[in-house]
């Protein structure tokens, strides 16, 4: 590896440099770069979510001259992160929605397209467009897809819009507030949850509170039913039994071992019982992103991108790096926004110094925090931290960190919607 | 040569430390992390603390209020036990020597 030819054969610059920054001596003044000179080379990032956004901010700030491109299929960036609270009615689509205008300015090319290939041997990708890319280095954040053939009906269901998954914000996220807003008082929301791993463990709990909060002063008469495959409540349990227990007893119904099979109309079908829904809201199984299984990275359960995560790499091919929810997750990593932006970070600072054929950092850390609402202004957090395990050659949790909140509160409430401001800029401004 | 000897002999000295400090954009690396919340380069808006030109000693100093429970908190008792001393010394320096954005 190349982090053991720096231990064998360090360098008298960087060790002067090392010990600099370890006296406190911070080299700031390094850090941005400059964007004069030769480029050190091309970096094409296929998705502009939370993990490939942030990539290419950090790639032009850390790297100077590094040439950038990223392709989005979508005009702008709507955020999954508090798109429930646009469910709940207490935020509009527009308050959750970002322009690439702030990438742009940075020098990154913004192309929007789809890449429906990539040739990992000849280096580039296409676009569905018919244009082809070439790159030194390639990023895929194509976030997940939705295994909608394990569930009978589903895609027709989907298709026809009558059933939303609401699980990639936008459109779907608007669809479902409106079947929400045009439900009768008295009617059944129905919420289907898929067996982990999905994008956002403590995402749909968040929603059945933000469904029953309207509900509860909108159409008081009505009922949320959460079917959930799991055994059990798989993020912030206590914090959720307790916030349905407290703020929405008599609304929501929570039903663990619930997996759905089959949806017909708006009836969902589980192994012991028919549901019959007013609005019925299916988050499908899920995958790595399309784009991850077309370019022959998914190598794990047939579902995931296993990774190099020294480099942000996919395991099946080198200068190829993945991240956020597509990968295969280390141990108690959640796939979340926030952490597609930790792993934006370790990629780009690994990206520049193999550019530059210089070796990369052989202890990345990367951390998580997730803040879910249980009412319009109370919320409850989870938090974690992965220090690198060289030995195992993986992430792992540092024992007597991170946690859950004491309990839900207003204080973090605020936190959250700072959390979504500063995030936001730190991927887009 | 002769400082390059001197260079090696001190980092071997630092122990622990000298094997982060061979790393030269560790500390900007470990700073990222905080982003999230914080902002880039410790810039934060809103509810959040801005790090970006605090004195390092300051930022270690509130660090182990919050690992002690001296601070209370909300997150940041959890978070900042993820962090070794020498990680957390290497953001501050970091943090320290940004620029605050008015």
């Amino acid at each position: 590896m190349n982090t053991m030819q720096t231990k064998l054969h360090p360098s008298r610059r960087r060790l002067l440099a090392g010990a600099a920054a370890a006296s406190g001596l911070a080299l700031a003044g390094c850090a941005t770069g400059g964007a004069s000179g030769p480029s050190i080379g091309r970096v094409v990032i296929v998705g502009g979510g939370f993990g490939g956004a942030t990539t290419a901010r950090y790639l032009r700030m850390w790297g100077g001259n590094v040439d950038v491109t990223l392709v989005e299929r979508n005009a702008s960036f709507v955020s999954c992160p508090m798109s429930n609270l646009v469910v709940g009615g207490y935020k509009q689509i527009g308050d959750i929605t970002r322009s690439y205008e702030g990438l742009k300015a940075m020098g990154v090319k913004v192309m929007q397209g789809e890449v429906v290939a990539v040739d990992v041997g000849s280096k580039k990708v296409r676009l569905a467009s018919g244009a082809e890319l070439p790159f030194d280095r390639l990023v895929l954040s194509p976030g997940v897809d939705f295994m909608n053939d394990q569930v009978g009906g589903l895609t027709a269901a989907l298709d026809s819009g009558r059933v939303v998954h609401g699980w990639k914000a936008g459109p779907q996220t608007v669809a479902l507030r409106k079947q929400l807003m045009d439900m009768p008082d008295g009617g059944v929301f129905a919420m289907s949850i898929p067996k982990a791993p999905y994008r956002c463990p403590p995402g749909p709990y968040e929603r059945a509170c933000m469904v029953a909060s309207y509900l509860k002063t909108a159409k008081p008469k009505s009922k949320v039913l959460v079917l959930d495959a799991n055994p059990e409540i798989t993020s912030k349990k206590g914090l959720f039994e307790r916030a349905f227990a407290q703020h929405y007893a008599g609304i929501i119904e929570y039903r663990p071992n619930a997996e759905l099979r089959e949806v017909s109309g708006t009836v969902a079908k589980f192994e012991f019982e028919d549901v019959k829904a007013d609005v019925l809201n299916v988050i499908p199984p899920q995958r790595a992103g399309d784009i991850a299984r077309t370019a022959g990275l998914v190598n794990v359960n047939n579902r995931w991108v296993g990774m190099d995560w020294l480099t942000m790499e996919a395991s099946a091919a080198k200068g190829i790096h993945v991240l956020g929810d597509a990968t295969f997750s280390a141990p108690a990593m959640p796939k979340s926004g926030h952490m597609a932006n930790q792993h934006a970070k370790v990629a780009a600072a690994a990206i520049i110094q193999l550019l530059k054929g210089e070796p990369v950092s052989a202890t990345p850390v990367v951390m998580n925090t997730c803040y879910s609402f249980v009412t319009a202004k109370d919320v409850v957090h989870v938090a974690s931290v992965h220090q690198y395990d060289t030995k195992d050659k993986t992430f792992k949790t540092v024992p007597g960190s991170g946690g859950v909140s004491a309990a839900a509160n207003q204080v973090e409430g605020r936190y959250a919607l700072s959390w979504a401001d500063n995030i936001w800029d730190d991927m887009l401004a | 040569m002769k400082l390059w000897k001197t260079t090696a002999a001190l980092a071997l000295l630092a122990g622990p430390a000298a094997v982060l400090a061979q790393d030269a954009h560790l500390a900007r690396n470990l700073a990222a992390t905080c982003a999230n919340c914080h902002g880039t380069n410790g810039n934060a808006r809103g509810e959040m603390k801005p790090l970006a030109g605090l004195q390092a000693d300051k930022i270690i100093a509130m660090i182990n209020d919050y690992r002690s429970g001296a601070q209370p908190a909300t997150i940041m008792h959890q978070i900042s036990k993820g962090y070794t001393d020498e990680q957390i010394k290497l953001i501050a320096g970091y943090f320290a020597a940004q620029k605050p954005k008015q």
